[in-house]
């Protein structure tokens, strides 16, 4: 039963009711058709702007939605929604939002024993709390602070406290959903170097949805791009980011910002024109289409599919 | 540092320009202090402790708790009934009409001159010769027990239909909050004058001979329309608290890492929202009182000779010029018990809500 890959997502669809009329619903693909793997201790880059659907990629693998379409397996098993209270020990996740994600009523060490608790991995209390300060040292917490509430740490130190409850089940593939965004770029850095050190000590896989690229490169293996609920670009980290092939990554690169002025001058800038489609009202045939400058009549009919192009990237777009 | 500090330009008299040289290097210690957080205690104590620190809450809760010991307390030492006419040795005293605070009658005076003790009317007497202070007390007794009984069962029905409500959303929740907005809507007044009216035809016999009939039907109706109006405003306010905590990312992480939805509600779901539920209770309390002293005081509450604070005050209407204590009396205990409710209520959600923590 087991496979090369630890996480194979096939062909993911999470489409959101949304009420249009009084007794009318429109889905919103938020997710629609998203496939790619994960080898055993590999970091997955997800990326994309504001509303892809990134954030939903990740929950809908771990079963906090129930998705509409298309299969996940851990280690070659499907997982199903009767199976996964087994697979949660396997998969974690840490929120976007260290702010909303912990519970104000609970102490920090209650916090990062509910894993433990939930799937009863101590015999005794002294074995609990021994493992909740392994775990604060680990992330870099002070071990005096275990008995106090969240809402009195900062928010760096309160995405340790999300990430060492992730850890806490000793999981091999972790979901880090914008894990940094919300954090100053100082501790940014800090907390992504943890990432790579936990990941080098304890061979973890992540899946780690960003919409900034440089982070994103710093600490991927691949890299993923999503626009409007689908892949439309992914391959190796390094092929990626200087040899993008998609046109909308190539937009989002040249979005990012150059350090060096006279690089940046020399670099021209692709700038998008027009909004973002609404989920709900789709383009037809291909999602970049409205806003690509290559659109042609090919592109509003049929839908492309992701192909193999010569530096190993797979893409999807009909443009050469 | 220091030589950076002594290129930069010469600073004009007036700009606003920070002087660096007058900036000293924190020590040592100063970094640890910064380091250090507050004391850390569980969010009870943590609420109590702040609590304690609002004199306006602290001052109110002593005078709750005084209240409260006289109301238990008085009857058993002030020999007198709040529901019969003052006898001075055995004797009915008819003489005892109307008197002013510490005033004794003729029969009273007489039977000290005898050698007798008599104990002061506190608070003088009213027209049928009753003791007042005691009517004043059985009042308290009647207006707070009034308060406590419909706010729990405000309480109780509002959290069991706003948790319903909000624990189960949709359709579920459509057709429940258009229930409670119907109900919202209904005039509280006429209601309860219409109850009262149709519980007087209807429960006056039947209620004969039990306990119930010494409340009356007048204060039978308004526990009723109590329990059929006013559970609303708590109803939402639970369905609001839930749905709220219900999409906070801490409760899609607890189900991440397995919790079911039971240890989902009792250790994420309740704890996040049984202060707000307790303070609004509190703050119930001095509404239910308030509604019940005004419909008492349109002759809609307690059946005589049951006082309460509202009829008293009713009653002393009639002598509002010779007699104004009367008047005062009620009124007073009726403004303090609700204002010390509200002042523990507002305490109370400034020491428990911790967004509001400095
Ligand atoms: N529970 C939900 N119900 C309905 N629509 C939803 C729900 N969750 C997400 N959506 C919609 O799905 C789309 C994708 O949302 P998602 O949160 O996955 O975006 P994202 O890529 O994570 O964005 P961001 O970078 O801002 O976090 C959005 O249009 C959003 O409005
Ligand atoms: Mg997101």
């Amino acid at each position: 039963m087991s496979s090369e890959y630890l996480v194979e997502v096939k062909d993911l669809k999470q489409y959101f009711p949304i009420k249009t009329g009084f007794f009318k619903t429109t889905p919103l693909k938020a997710v629609d058709g998203v496939s790619f793997d994960i080898k055993p201790g590999e970091t997955l880059g997800l990326v994309g702007e504001s509303g892809c659907g990134k954030t939903t990629v990740g929950r809908s693998i771990l079963r906090l939605y129930e998705p509409t379409g298309g299969s996940v397996k851990y280690m070659g098993e499907e997982i199903t929604a009767s199976n996964m209270q087994e697979h949660r020990k396997h998969m974690q996740m840490v929120f976007q939002d260290p702010y909303s994600s912990l519970n104000p009523r609970m102490t920090v060490e209650d916090i990062i024993g509910e894993p433990l608790d939930v799937h009863k991995l101590y015999s005794s209390k002294q074995e609990r709390r021994e493992k909740i300060l392994g775990l604060m040292e680990l992330v870099g917490l002070n071990a005096e602070h275990a008995t106090r509430y969240a809402h009195e740490f900062s928010g760096g130190q309160r995405q340790r406290i999300g990430i060492a409850r992730a850890l806490a089940v000793d999981p091999k593939f972790i979901v880090c959903d914008e894990a940094v965004s919300a954090l100053d770029v100082s501790i940014q850095a800090q907390v992504i170097n943890m990432f790579e050190d936990l990941q080098e000590k304890l061979g973890v896989a992540y899946l780690f949805i960003a919409h900034d690229l440089l982070v994103v490169k710093h600490i991927s293996n691949r890299i993923a791009v999503m626009y409007l609920g689908r892949v439309v670009e992914i391959g190796e980290a390094d092929e990626v980011y200087n040899n993008p092939q998609h046109p909308y990554t190539q937009s989002l690169l040249s979005a990012v910002p150059i350090p060096d002025p006279i690089i940046a001058k020399k670099s021209q800038r692709i700038v998008l024109t027009g909004d973002v489609p609404s989920p709900m009202n789709m383009p037809s045939g291909c999602a970049f289409r409205t806003r690509c400058r290559f659109a042609t009549e090919q592109c509003a009919q049929e839908c492309p599919s992701l192909t193999e192009r010569k530096n190993g990237s797979q893409v999807a777009c009909f443009h050469q | 540092m220091e030589k950076a500090v002594q290129q930069m330009p010469k600073k004009n008299l007036l700009s606003s320009q920070i002087d660096l040289s007058k900036f000293e290097k924190a020590t040592e210690e100063e970094k640890r202090q910064q380091d250090v957080m507050s004391e850390s205690t569980t969010f009870f104590k943590d609420g109590m402790k702040r609590l304690m620190k609002n004199p306006l809450a602290v001052g109110s809760m002593i005078f709750l708790i005084l209240v409260i010991l006289v109301i238990i307390f008085a009857p058993m030492i002030v020999p007198y009934d709040y529901a019969s006419i003052n006898t001075v040795n055995g004797v009915r005293d008819k003489g005892a009409k109307n008197m002013k605070p510490f005033e004794y009658s003729e029969m009273e005076l007489e039977y000290m001159a005898q050698g007798g003790t008599v104990f002061p009317h506190i608070m003088g007497t009213d027209e049928q010769c009753r003791d007042y202070f005691m009517r004043v007390v059985y009042g308290t007794r009647v207006s707070l027990s009034v308060g406590l009984v419909a706010s729990v069962m405000v309480l109780i029905i509002g959290l069991l239909y706003g948790s319903i409500s909000g624990y189960f959303g949709g359709k579920v929740d459509l057709v429940m909050m258009r229930i409670v907005d119907i109900i919202y809507s209904l005039p509280d007044l006429l209601m309860v004058i219409l109850l009262s009216v149709v519980l007087q035809a209807t429960l006056g016999t039947a209620l004969e001979g039990t306990i119930l009939a010494r409340l009356g039907s007048n204060l039978i109706a308004l526990f009723v329309v109590y329990a059929l109006l006013y559970w609303v405003g708590m109803a939402r306010l639970v369905r609001g608290q839930i749905l709220t905590i219900k999409n906070n990312d801490y409760v899609l992480a607890a189900k991440a890492t397995g919790a079911k939805s039971g240890r989902i509600i009792k250790k994420h779901i309740i704890p996040n929202c049984i202060s707000v539920i307790f303070i609004s209770t509190a703050l119930q309390v001095p509404s239910a009182i308030f509604t019940e002293s005004y419909l008492s005081f349109l002759g809609l509450g307690v059946a005589n000779p049951m006082p309460s604070l509202g009829s008293l005050a009713n009653y002393a209407r009639g002598g509002l010029n010779s007699y104004p204590y009367k008047l005062l009396f009620p009124a007073v205990v009726i403004i303090l018990i609700v204002l010390s409710f509200n002042l523990l209520g507002d305490g109370l959600r400034d020491a428990f809500d911790p967004k509001l923590k400095k």
